[in-house]
């Protein structure tokens, strides 16, 4: 069969008996019918070569077990409204009061019209050319709830929304949606495992001078699977900085597609990875499009990987005619703690304009093994110098994170993973 | 303190032997200094000594204090009391000079089953001998090696030295690559740590090195083997008539 009747029938295999949620119909429909069009991933297409999207794309349950995580919660000792949903259902009572200075919040199902009703799905929709990325689209027509954020001004505490896990066939679509206005500032905080199968989609729109930054912990629970989509439309001036710590989780893909539409935009994403066993895939997909002047981006994505674990990276940048003086840089690299794990990595410069720096490298290596013996000739063992050797590779990645408390209370989480794992 | 008996090396990875019977005795307090040839086998002791990978030890043993050595790791050999001076110390990005010297001296603490250093405690301490060594609050701070010049390197080798306080230490061409006013760095750093319980062996090209260390005995190393052993006077004799008539004398 041709890869488009694949899809189609995959597609309508998937969409049969799936309830769409009351409000946004419009916009919903009109998803619906983008699905249908696109057809869902599917492990022919030339996007997912290295992460097979079957166990995305398929009618439900998707069973994950429940990972009793003796941890203190991430982000537990940061000032921050806590926003908490168990199984995709939003807890009222663990949750904390909306009411925050310089921010307005609310929840996707109780939106009824304005500005994220309008902006609900249009940031996704623009991020479908040149690649399809359906499963976003799924999440557009279906998701059952999510955040809508309004910074008006500078966030006075972090927003932190919270994704618990307790059902193991949990199958569960998330949207958020965020506008950060002009010269107004917000840092977003994610974390927790979500479902045994979560596709989460958050748009941002960033006005003139505004600044948004994201951090973001996806949990430990082994068998859970996540596709998330990121999608960004950042105007003049304005600052978009997104962070993401993977530990576990047998699939994941996170992908993030910026659209600097503005003059003097920055946006930097960056990401690390953890990931021990055969059946670990984490897949980094990003697309970045500058479309104006003097454009910074900045995506830095290390994994470290081990016992045959697989890490996937696509990045692209995107420079438009006339945008000229982008400053586009791009590194990924794995560290590969064995001869069984592997990291693929495709990046990709397409370019137009003349008058650009644009730059990307990936690397994949072991561990040094001079750097090893001078640790162990001064008495450090193997295996606390491996730790040791392996949060410095990682410790680049921390280092994109603006906010040092934040940045240490993922390093703390890394430096647990490690302990653990030999 | 340190006692070579016969040994015996060849390459791991070729059927090379590089050292073919190397006998040497240290005492305690003792400061001995090997001199040669390039490829004679002086930097292959010290690897072999410290235990780094790619050798094979074909015969012959090698005891501190009593123990094997070449039974251990070599953070067992680390915590032993043995420390090699690298002639090329290793640049670790990623790692902070201070959290690995504070790594180092607590796993060997731990590793003998004394109590680790308080944080306190060992940020007095390092920059008390940080401050003898002329090196700055900034060379701490930066990532092991990165970016330090050759005198900063060495320097930090000494550093790790006084802060880890071993009982044998091997300098490896710790003069290499300095100019005259950082080897008489490195060497009031080096004295400062002479004492009865602690012996050196110092591997060097030059003379030069061994006016500032003087050592007891000094050893000819050619060929994989110690050739010829005497005083301070024979470093004195290489240096103004090079190693052909040692040599010769010796065949």
């Amino acid at each position: 069969m041709a890869i488009a009747e694949l899809k189609l029938a995959a597609t309508q295999t998937r969409l049969t008996g799936m309830v769409m949620p009351e409000g946004l119909n419009d916009q919903r429909l009109a998803a619906m019918n983008r699905v249908i069009t696109m057809g869902l991933a599917h492990k022919r297409d030339e996007y997912w070569k290295y992460t097979d999207p079957t166990s995305l794309t398929v009618s439900g349950p998707v069973h994950a077990p429940v990972f009793d995580n003796n941890e203190a919660p991430q982000f537990d000792a940061i000032d921050r409204i806590k926003i908490v949903f168990v199984d995709g259902v939003f807890d009222a009572d663990a949750s904390d009061d909306f009411a925050c200075e310089g921010v307005e919040i609310s929840r996707l199902c109780d939106l009824t019209d304005g500005w994220a009703s309008e902006l609900y799905g249009t940031l996704e929709e623009r991020g479908q050319v040149p690649v399809h990325r359906t499963l976003a689209t799924l999440n557009t027509a279906f998701a059952s709830d999510g955040i809508v954020i309004r910074a008006t001004a500078k966030a006075s505490k972090p927003i932190n929304l919270i994704y618990l896990h307790t059902d193991e066939t949990s199958d569960v679509m998330l949207h958020n949606v965020v506008r950060v206005d002009a010269g107004a500032q917000l840092t977003l905080l994610e974390n927790g495992p979500a479902a045994a199968r979560f596709n989460g989609v958050l748009e941002v729109d960033v006005a003139e001078g505004g600044a948004f930054h994201h951090v973001r912990s996806q949990g430990r629970d082994h068998e859970r699977r996540a596709v998330t989509h990121c999608f960004a439309r950042l105007a003049t001036k304005s600052l978009f900085k997104s962070f993401t710590l993977t530990s576990n989780g047998v699939l994941t893909r996170n992908e993030c597609v910026l659209d600097l539409i503005g003059d003097d935009v920055v946006a930097h994403v960056a990401g690390a990875c953890v990931g021990d066993g055969a059946d670990f895939n984490h897949d980094d997909t990003v697309f970045i499009t500058h479309d104006g002047l003097r454009g910074e981006s900045r995506q830095v994505f290390k994994k470290v990987l081990r016992n045959g674990a697989t890490g996937v990276f696509q990045g692209k940048i995107l420079v438009k005619a006339g945008a000229q003086k982008t400053d586009g840089y791009q590194i990924s690299q794995s560290l590969l703690l064995d001869g069984d794990s592997q990291f693929l990595a495709k990046p990709e410069l397409e370019i137009y304009a003349d008058d650009v720096i644009c730059s990307h490298g990936s690397t994949t290596g072991a561990i040094d093994e001079d750097a090893m013996f001078y640790l162990q000739s001064r008495g450090v063992p193997r295996k606390a110098a491996t730790d040791l050797l392996t949060l410095a590779f990682l410790a680049e990645s921390l280092e994109e994170i603006s906010d040092d408390a934040l940045a240490d209370d993922l390093r703390n989480r890394l430096e647990s993973w490690l302990a653990r794992h030999s | 303190m340190l006692e070579i008996k016969g040994l015996q090396v060849k390459l791991e990875e070729e059927d090379k032997q590089i050292l073919k019977g190397v006998d040497l005795k240290i005492g305690a307090g003792e400061v001995h200094a090997i001199m040669g040839p390039n490829g004679s086998g002086k930097s292959t002791t010290s690897y072999v000594l410290s235990g780094k990978d790619g050798y094979e030890v074909t015969g012959g043993s090698v005891m501190l204090d009593g123990v094997d050595l070449l039974e251990m790791d070599p953070e067992e050999r680390a915590a032993a009391g043995l420390f090699l001076a690298f002639q090329y110390p290793v640049e670790i990005p990623g790692v902070g000079n201070m959290t690995f010297l504070r790594t180092a001296v607590n796993a060997q603490r731990k590793a003998r089953g004394e109590d680790e250093m308080s944080a306190g405690e060992f940020l007095k301490v390092v920059r008390e001998k940080a401050k003898a060594l002329k090196i700055d609050a900034d060379m701490l701070k930066r990532p092991v090696n990165v970016g330090f010049s050759g005198g900063e390197k060495k320097r930090n080798e000494i550093l790790q030295m006084a802060m880890l306080e071993p009982k044998m230490c091997i300098l490896d061409e710790t003069d290499s690559g300095l100019d005259v006013d950082a080897m008489k760095l490195v060497a009031e750093g080096v004295n400062a740590l002479r004492s009865e319980g602690r012996s050196f062996l110092v591997i060097t090209h030059y003379q030069r090195l061994l006016d500032h260390i003087k050592p007891d005995f000094v050893h000819i190393m050619s060929d994989g083997k110690i050739i010829k052993t005497g005083g301070p006077e024979l470093a004195l004799e290489v240096e103004n008539n090079g190693y052909a008539d040692i040599l010769a004398e010796v065949a």
